[in-house]
Formats: C-alpha cells, structure tokens, sequence
C-alpha cells in the first residue's frame, strides 16, 4: 500500500497575450481560467493509478489563497481522495518557502498518522520555472529524490521512475521509499474526470492549514515583457485560392522536393 | 573571483549548450573554472581551454559510472571553493544538480538565467518565466549564487586567448544516502523519435484545428511533399490522444526552430508559441485572421485548412 501526495500549483491558463499587473510585479490574470502546469496534471494521473494499483490513497496538496479549492476538487474529481490546502498568498512564497510549507505539512500529517510513501511534484511550475521545490523538499524530509521522471512504479518498497537520458534514450532509477519524485509530462495520458468523480469531489473536505513561518520570497524585483513587435504579416489570400502564393513562397525558401 | 560551470559532455566533448554556459560565464569578468563528472573524452581539456577555462576539475570513480545527482552535486560542492557564481546549462540535468547545489550550500537557485550583472556585492539576473514569454529580474544576495543559464542565452564563441588549463582531479566524499537515487539502468530509446522533428527544415504544425485524430492526413501528406519535412502538434492535439506526445511542440514539448513552420488550426498559445517562435519563417493556416498565431506569422492563408492544405497539396504535386 502506498500513499501518495501530488503537489500542484494554480497558475494562470495563458492564451496568446500576457499583460502584467500595473506595478509590473505579476502576471495580471484577471480575466484568465487558471489551470495546473502539464507536468502537475501528469503527477497527478500517476499518483492515482500508483495509489489505485497498491491499494493507498491519492491526496493532493496546494499552497495558495482559497482560490485554489478549483484546482484540488479537479483532482479530486479525477480520483484523489482527500485534499489538503496551505494557506498562503502563492506570489510571496519563494521556492524555498514553498518546499518548507509542504515539509512542515507532511510531518504535521505524519504525526497525525497518515504518512505519505511518495511525493510527486512537477518538475517546474508552468509561470514561475524554478525548478527546485521538490528536490528542496526531499532535503527537508531527508528522502531520495530524482528529477524529470514520465513513469513511475512501486515495488514493495521500491519506487522505479523512468526519464529521458540526454542522448535520446532512457534512464531508469530505482529509490527506495519514502522518496520524492518530481514528474515530466509525457509518459501517462491524464485521464479526464467522469460525472460521479465531479459530484464525489465536492463533497470531500479540504483539510487547511497555515505555514508557520514567514517567507522570503525569491528577490523578485520585476517582470518584463519583450517589446510586441508590430504584426507584418502579409496575406497570402483566402481558402484554397492561397495555394499557389503558398508554393510560390515554399519554392523561393527551397524547401519543396 | 571565480565562477564554476559544470560541463555535460558527449562522446564529441562539451555538448553546445554548456558551451553557450561557458561563454555567458565569462561574460561576468571572473576566472571561469570548468568541472567535468564521469570519463571525459579525448581532447575534452584543449576544447575547454579553447573557452577560456582557468582550471578544470573532474570528478571520477565509482560514483560518477552512473548517473546521480547527489553524488555530482557534492562533486560541485566540492569544486566550488570559494567561487561566488556556480552555473550549469538549463538542461534538465543541469537543473536537477543545481537544485541539489543550492540545498547543499543554502544558496537561491535562479533557472534559466538570460542576463547576469552586478550591483555592489549582488548579483542581478534576468531569468525566463511563462514558457520564455516574460523575464524576472531577480537580486540574488548571499555568498555564492546557483543559477542554469537558459538555451540560447547566448551563442557559443571561444574565448580571444586560449588557455591550457590544468586539470585536477577532485576528491568528491559520496556518502551511501547520495547514491540512493542513481541510473541503475539506460534504455537505448527509440530511435530518437523527436529528433526528426528537431531538426526538419520545415515543422508542419497542426492544432485544435485538425478537428480529430483523422484529421491529420492532408497534414502528413504535405510532409511528403516537402523536403526534410515533420509533422508537429500543439499540446492540445496530444491532450486529446489524437498524436503522439513526441510530436508535441511547446513549453512542455520540442522546441523547433526550422526554416519554415506552417501552424495549420493553431491559435498560438503562449504554450506552443514557446516551441516554434524562433523559426525563421512562419506561415499561419487560420480561420480566424485575429488569431495571435496569425498576427505573429510573416505569412498567413485566411481559411480551414483542411481546405487549404489540400489545394496546396495539388499544387504541389502539379508543379512537380
């Protein structure tokens, strides 16, 4: 049996444009659905079907304001079974803030009684990119941890995780548990939620509680957007009219056989 | 003052992107002190004296047979001295052993640095958020900062004056609970399955737009009219099990630079757009004229395209 604790972010769902907040110090996402990074929805199909094969429960784990409830009950909604919130402002939190928060609440949980075998994170955040919470979390915690994983599976009290390699090929990694992982899209089609996991995941409370410490931040002094370069597009024409512009142009580039 | 790069290699020396690492170090004015972990390849010394190394350090034996992050992350520990910059490559390898770096010195991590300056005793970095469509300014206070330099940051260009440098080798201590986590073994994958995509001279892309996954053969028919042509999809079309994740182009897939890409049915997103922006033409297939994709293209056909693609199939082969 193998519990396990998916961590995700609620991050903007960004469309074509990004406008930033007058102050210039965020994203302004009013206006914008939010959403998890790929590489979360991917640790959180493998946190269900590593929970559902050893018979262990899938709880899923945010840091954020109460806007954050969407995200947990989407996975709730796909199979995770109970949901934990850190109650916090997400912006002010540095990736070692992060890290400690999830830390604090996985002893505070153990000492409870429930102990999770496996941490899955995602291997970065789809708005800030840092690239580090869960292996700071696996210092804090003193577990193995290993980076970039797209398939995991446990046997008895060994998790093997599978990754690219740099020359194209895999790497397989064998750790033994309680360990950490942190997970890259591509190796687990996420599965969508059905009508009865929706209504099951409303009902399931989300346990809250607060960090019991200040953060740093991460020294954040702005955000910069590059200069919109005005639109040149030429038009080519309308429908299947345009295919003799479009080979023309295929043929002055010479990328026609 | 010295800044340490730790150097991933192929079996042709030091691979591109630590190479554009090498040259951003050295951009900030220090010695530049190169690590090497694992068996190092002939001529690896004279390639790094050639960027203007100081001093390379390697790390070797049986720790180092095997992939493991701790174990390189002590390994750099260990080169780091008293250097007040470590870098790595934003690879993910680069990545994962920073992470472990800063763990182990107590130090911020900034990934995917662009720009690096100083201000007094901080160091000042620009770093790529959102997929690459925004930049952080980010101070970094402390004794020594860990940074990954992002793909591109710069090009690689050897130094005006080579060195020689001297290696040393170093005496990493790997403690058993480093080499809990390590490569027991590697698959040979299959034949590189995106790398046709990464380097076609043409990425036809494909989106929302295909409307199913039978939607793609006009798509797959114009890769073979093409020369060195591959089919790439937005993260929406693998979402939907239409296409293979391979073929994904995107913050979470391929990034492509080829010298055409066609985005046939794709709105460009800021997720895909991050995977293709760098492409020296791009043509849009779009309904919508408003389209971002559309609006950032050098080119566009209003239109669906699987009306489009088509006829530009029949002209094609017409032509022939």
């Amino acid at each position: 049996m193998t519990n396990v604790l998916v961590c995700i972010k609620r991050v903007p769902d960004l469309g074509g444009e990004i406008q930033l907040t007058a102050d210039s110090m965020a994203v302004d996402d009013s206006g914008l659905g939010h959403t998890v990074s790929p590489h979360e929805e991917a640790a959180v199909e493998l946190a269900i079907s590593i929970a559902r094969d050893t018979g262990g429960e899938a709880t899923v784990l945010t840091l954020g304001s109460d806007d954050a409830v969407e995200q947990l009950r989407n996975a709730l909604a796909l199979g995770c079974t109970a949901a934990l919130r850190i109650d916090a402002d997400a912006a002010a939190f540095g990736p070692a803030d992060v890290a400690r928060a999830i830390a604090e609440t996985v002893r505070e949980q153990e000492a409870a009684g429930t102990t999770y075998e496996l941490v899955l994170v995602g291997s970065d955040a789809s708005d800030t990119g840092d690239f580090q919470v869960g292996i700071r979390l696996a210092y804090l915690l003193d577990r193995p941890v290993v980076a970039g994983i797209s398939t995991i599976s446990v046997q008895a009290d060994t998790v093997v995780a599978r990754g690219s390699a740099p020359d194209g090929g895999a790497e397989v990694f064998e750790l033994p548990l309680p360990a950490v992982v942190t997970v890259m899209e591509g190796g687990v089609e996420p599965r969508y939620p059905s009508i009865p996991g929706r209504m099951k995941a409303k009902k399931v409370p989300v346990q809250e509680g607060t960090p019991s410490f200040e953060p740093v931040g991460n020294g954040r002094l702005g955000l910069r957007l590059p200069e919109p370069a005005p639109s040149q597009v030429t038009i080519l024409g309308n429908g299947a009219d345009a295919a003799p512009a479009v080979v023309d142009l295929m043929e002055k580039l010479g990328v026609t056989r | 003052m010295t800044t340490l790069v730790l150097v991933e290699t192929d079996a042709d020396g030091v691979v591109e992107v630590s190479r554009e690492t090498l040259t951003f170090a050295r951009g900030l004015g220090d010695d530049v002190a190169a690590l090497v972990c694992g068996d190092g390849p002939s001529g690896l010394v004279d390639q790094l004296g050639a960027y203007g190394v100081s001093s390379v350090l390697h790390a070797d034996g049986d720790a180092f047979t095997s992939y493991c992050a701790a174990a390189w992350a002590a390994a750099v520990v260990s080169a780091a001295g008293d250097a007040s910059v470590v870098m790595a490559a934003g690879t993910p390898r680069g990545m994962e052993v920073l992470a472990h770096v800063a763990c182990r010195l107590d130090a911020t991590m900034a990934a995917n640095v662009v720009e690096i300056s100083r201000d007094g005793s901080a160091l000042v970095v620009a770093r790529q958020v959102l997929g690459g469509s925004a930049m952080e300014d980010l101070r970094l206070d402390g004794p020594v900062a860990v940074m990954t330099v992002a793909g591109h940051a710069c090009e690689a260009t050897p130094a005006e004056v080579n060195t020689s440098p001297v290696v040393e080798p170093l005496d990493v201590p790997v403690s058993a609970q480093d080499l809990r986590a390590r490569v027991v073994r590697t698959e040979a994958g299959e034949p590189d399955e995106s790398g046709s995509l990464k380097s076609a001279r043409v990425v036809v892309g494909a989106g929302r737009g295909a409307g199913s996954a039978d939607g793609f053969k006009d798509l797959l028919e114009l890769t073979e009219l093409l020369d060195n042509a591959a089919l790439g999809v937005s993260r929406v079309v693998t979402s939907l099990g239409w296409r293979p994740h391979h073929e994904q182009v995107g913050q979470t897939g391929s990034r492509v630079a080829p010298e055409l890409y066609v985005a046939a049915g794709i709105s460009g997103a800021i997720q895909h757009w991050s995977g293709m922006s760098s492409s020296k033409i791009i043509l849009a297939i779009n309904t919508d004229a408003d389209a971002p994709m559309v609006t950032k293209a050098h080119y566009a056909v209003i239109g669906d395209l699987h009306e489009v693609v088509p006829a530009i199939n029949e002209e094609l082969r017409r032509r022939r």
